[in-house]
């Protein structure tokens, strides 16, 4: 009964999709006020439809209900509860649910945070969402259901992949999904703004937290998994450039350049074609990834079982949502005008230049991603492209983006003075360049490399630094003495400096790790030790464990630096019962400046294991710098220019009156 | 009885010493160049891994054929050609720079000079074509600027 | 000239739309062999039946024929294997057997089972002659002929319509030359 309910009020939000992707369209269009005002309630009322569905999903799986196929094939009795639930979108099917479901949930947060939006655009919006919606629950229904039965009932399910098996599985897809789903508003803002004819400054301070909120979102989830990455797989990698990585990876590229565009747009009034062509390519990449991952064009440890029968569909719908945006694109940027003037060297043109780095970058993962496809696809034979390419091509593009960082949010607006600002950052950089040669040195080992990676992270930070003395200056002499500067510094900039911060930690993080890890395979027997980094490792005893759906063996570690206990450590290697699968469990004691871990290999004869150990310094400030950039992200769009209380608006008002009337909260 | 079971007890323990655990490879420096080669190489059954991370038995296989080599003196160089003979490129992470290949390797570089060349030509041509304002503009200008200062809805701080 | 650049992101998404679905027939996972019209790798290996006897490719040379590898714990041959028996019994062209990575008491009472095939089979326990051939999965076939170059691979089972469509002429052309 359930599933059944489930797969119903998925045709009832299909049926509400297809309403309200076409009446509020129609009704802007034709100025018609009954017509527009059905894309509030149409959006809510798939909202509803969607989590009912995805709840008697979720149901199904938690309550074992292994007549559902999806069920049966992604889940186990024994499976624990989170797992169970987790497992709802463990699978193709059921992750495409979650897609849709996130879609409904962006789709009713702009229903409700739109009140200070002119009714043509809300609905607009509404509508161009919900053809994506339309699109999805489509592909769900007819290719994709997972709400199918398995008759007669399996009598207990085929199990997670133990790979999945994991907190990681509870919050990485959701977040990813918030991010990717997220940037379908952007591009609804923006297609809308194209059929208006209505692109201007206020139009991207509409635009400009959504779009911030979901690059946060994407940030968060793109780290989580990296994370999970790192201490699931066993050998302590944590991106691998794997088709599907470099899926969520672009979106994100191109995400970045268009927040930057965004804030040229909302502040100067310019960049607008660029903003809205990249607000198209964000989401049109985050479709790509969709098709990438789900039709079976692309091999990865990531992808779903294929089925190209779904990749024909997907393909057809990326051709009719991304072809018919980048058409209106074509026939509608001509007219959309252009900004305000600036000059050569300016923060306008350190942001243009920024934008075109990022995507150049983001076109390089592009090619290296698809470029077996190409060959292949012109019988020129088949060749792999992996983490040698990506990373010899990236790190040059991404350098000068980086070095970028330091002067843009320096520059002044219009026009800057190159001399000007040299002499301003001229401690910046002397800071930088010193430590660059001094750190590796007295880490032991320097290279070009190492080198390059610390100044560009003690750059970007000491050029932060910077900007808010710069800044505190100005607002002081503003405000004169007796009244606290900091209080008055915007959120906006605040996010700012916090996101560029993040950049720097990250940049450092990978750089140190990457120069300075160490590790050690050795063989050890019980009361043996092995020593790196300056702790050692004692293996204490192994025991057998029985887990609820799992056998291990477990090792007892215990990790000392000179006389003082560090850490007791305890390794796993799992066999999972149903799948009969292997999966070594890593222990790791995490800290600020170091990570320690520990991982069994296999077994040898006499009851010895071969150990690896590996102490990994600063490895945190890599997933830490990420989570600074997206915290800054979510404290810059809670700026007080986007929370104004909302004022009376007369009628015919001027876009600045209109601009300062927001109602959020 | 009870004290002589743990003196032997004391004993044992204090005979076993614990020892430094040795490499789990007979040869330590050889085998990070094993994996540090391996890394580059991409494992054939897997779903995109390199040779070094895979568990697969052709990866095994294939890394303890790699060892042999590497102790009998051939270059890196001589491995991987060794490798694309019998597999083809396919099995190179980092592609080789062939004329398949001049796409992938110089694209993404072109595209960036092709980019900040535009990114020049159009930022003079956007500067030759900047908009002059009229003389009636520049005094409503000035005007609204006056009310602005005086207490109207209030503006952008500068440079944020 | 100058609304035509707007059109460019749209022309850019045309081609990658048909590189995509042109993507969709093509098989990611199939890796083509680079020994194609090179000359087979030569090998001298025991013979499965009679381990004392070597069987070198040289000794092959002057008449076409086709490697087969295969193995015991292969659950794929099982599909192949009735295919090739039956071919066997045509006497077309002799098929010679590479047991992959087996044991030897398995495989014989594999092929007393499931039939034999082979003029002769010979025993690669340990893989190298495979790697050497760029095997990576079994079952895989090679054509090979008169002069020992390898002119075919096929990856996965022989089927009927493989045989038929592609396999079989082949052979008659190369035995023809």
């Amino acid at each position: 009964m359930i599933p059944e309910l489930g797969h119903f009020a998925l045709i009832v939000a299909l049926c509400i999709a297809c309403v309200q992707a076409v009446v509020p369209l129609m009704g802007a269009q034709r100025g018609d006020p009954a017509w527009m005002a059905l894309a509030r309630p149409a959006a809510q009322g798939q909202f509803v439809f969607i989590a009912i569905a995805f709840g008697c999903l979720a149901w199904s799986f938690v309550s074992n209900d292994f007549s559902v196929l999806n069920v049966a094939n992604n889940s186990n009795s024994t499976l624990p509860l989170r797992y169970r639930f987790a497992a709802t979108w463990g699978s193709h099917e059921g992750s495409l649910l979650l897609w849709v479901f996130m879609l409904a949930l962006w789709m009713t947060a702009v229903s409700v945070f739109s009140r200070h939006l002119p009714a043509p655009m809300v609905a607009r919006i509404l509508s161009v969402m919900a053809v994506v919606s339309v699109g999805f629950l489509l592909f769900l229904l007819f290719t994709s259901n997972p709400f199918e039965r398995l008759l007669p009932p399996a009598a207990d399910g085929r199990d997670l992949n133990p790979l999945l098996q994991d907190p990681g599985m509870v919050v990485h897809p959701p977040m990813l999904y918030m991010g990717y789903v997220g940037f379908s508003v952007a591009f609804a803002f923006a297609v809308a703004a194209l059929i208006g004819g209505r692109l201007d400054a206020t139009w991207a301070r509409w635009s400009r937290p959504w779009t911030t909120m979901a690059w946060a979102f994407l940030t968060v989830g793109i780290t989580l998994g990296s994370g999970w990455a790192y201490y699931v797989l066993g050998w302590g990698g944590w991106w691998f450039w794997d088709p599907v990585e470099n899926a969520s990876f672009m979106p994100w590229l191109a995400g970045t350049a268009l927040i930057h565009s965004l804030a040229v747009t909302e502040k100067r009034g310019g960049f607008k074609i660029w903003t809205v062509l990249l607000a198209i390519i964000a989401f049109s990449l985050s479709l790509l990834g969709t098709f990438l991952v789900r039709s079976g064009v692309l091999t990865s440890v990531h992808a779903f079982a294929t089925d190209p029968r779904r990749g024909v569909f997907i393909l057809a719908f990326l051709a009719i949502v991304i072809g018919s945006s980048l058409a209106l694109f074509a026939w509608r940027a001509p007219k959309v005008g252009l900004g305000g003037a600036f000059a050569l060297v300016s923060r306008e043109s350190a942001l243009l230049v920024n934008n075109v780095l990022l995507l150049v970058a983001a076109a390089a993962v592009l090619l290296g991603t698809l470029y077996p496809l190409f060959l292949d696809a012109l019988g020129l034979g088949k060749i792999s492209v992996g983490p040698p390419y990506f990373e010899s091509v990236f790190v040059p593009l991404m350098t000068p983006a980086v070095f970028l960082m330091g002067i843009g949010p320096l520059a002044r607006w219009k026009q800057d003075a190159p001399l000007d600002l040299l002499v301003r950052l001229k401690w910046a950089f002397g800071v930088a360049v010193a430590t660059a040669i001094l750190l590796p040195l007295t880490l032991g080992r320097w290279t070009p490399l190492l080198g390059l990676g610390v100044l560009l992270a003690i750059w970007v930070i000491g050029s932060g630094f910077v900007n808010l003395r710069e800044r505190l200056v100005q607002v002081r002499a503003a405000t004169g003495p007796g009244v606290r500067a900091l209080p008055q510094l915007p959120r906006g900039y605040w996010g700012m400096l916090l996101a560029h911060f993040g950049v720097g930690v990250f940049i450092l993080g990978v750089t140190l790790v990457r120069g300075y890890e160490v590790e050690k395979d050795v063989r050890m027997n019980i009361g043996d030790t092995v020593a790196t980094g300056g702790y050692q490792f004692r293996l204490d005893g192994l025991s057998e464990v029985k887990g609820p759906n799992y056998e291990a063996t477990r090792g007892v570690f215990s990790v000392t630096r000179g006389t003082r206990t560090v850490a007791t450590l305890n390794p796993e290697k799992r066999l999972y019962t149903v799948q009969q699968m292997p999966m070594t469990i890593a222990a790791i004691d995490t800290g600020l400046t170091r990570d320690l871990y520990l991982s069994l290999g296999e077994p040898l004869p006499g009851g010895a294991w071969v150990v690896r150990v590996y102490h990994k310094p600063f490895v945190d400030w890599i997933w830490g710098g990420a989570f600074l950039m997206a915290l800054g992200g979510v404290i810059a769009l809670t700026d007080r220019r986007y929370r104004l209380a909302r004022r009376e608006r007369a009628p015919g008002a001027e876009p600045v009156a209109a601009a300062a009337a927001q109602g959020t909260r | 009885m009870r004290w002589l079971l743990l003196g032997l007890l004391c004993l044992t323990t204090g005979l076993t010493p614990a020892k430094e655990a040795p490499p789990a490879a007979d040869d330590p420096v050889l085998e990070q160049r094993l994996m540090r080669l391996a890394s580059e190489l991409r494992c054939l059954v897997c779903q995109n891994e390199t040779l070094a991370d895979s568990r697969a038995d052709l990866a095994a296989d294939l890394r303890s054929q790699i060892r042999d080599q590497m102790k009998a003196g051939r270059s890196d160089e001589e491995i991987t050609t060794w490798l694309t003979q019998r597999y083809g490129d396919f099995v190179l992470y980092r592609p080789p720079v062939k004329s398949t290949t001049v796409l992938l390797w110089f694209g993404p570089f072109v595209l960036l000079v092709a980019g900040i060349a535009w990114l020049l030509v159009y930022l003079q041509r956007r500067r030759a074509v900047a908009p002059q304002l009229s003389a009636d503009d520049h005094a409503r200008a000035q005007a609204l600027l006056r009310d602005a200062d005086s207490g109207a809805p209030e503006p952008d701080r500068p440079g944020v | 000239m100058k609304s035509l650049r707007f059109i460019l992101p749209l022309l850019v998404f045309a081609v990658l739309l048909l590189f995509l679905w042109t993507g969709l027939s093509l098989k990611p996972h199939e890796i083509p062999s680079p020994l194609i019209d090179k000359p087979a790798p030569t090998f001298e290996l025991a013979r499965l039946d009679d381990p004392t006897k070597t069987v070198s490719e040289r000794q092959l040379h002057g008449q076409v024929w086709l490697l087969n590898v295969w193995a015991s714990w292969c659950v794929s041959c099982m599909q192949e294997h009735p295919v090739l028996v039956e071919l066997a019994k045509t006497g077309v062209v002799p098929i010679y057997g590479l047991d992959y990575k087996d044991k030897r008491a398995d495989a014989l009472a594999w092929l007393g089972k499931h039939g034999n095939p082979y003029t002769v089979s010979i025993s690669d326990p340990e893989g190298r002659v495979g790697i050497d051939y760029g095997v990576y999965g079994v079952p895989e076939t090679y054509v090979i002929d008169r002069a020992g170059v390898i002119r075919y691979k096929q990856i996965g089972p022989v089927t009927p319509e493989l045989l038929s469509e592609a396999i079989l002429p082949l052979v008659r052309k190369l035995q023809a030359s």
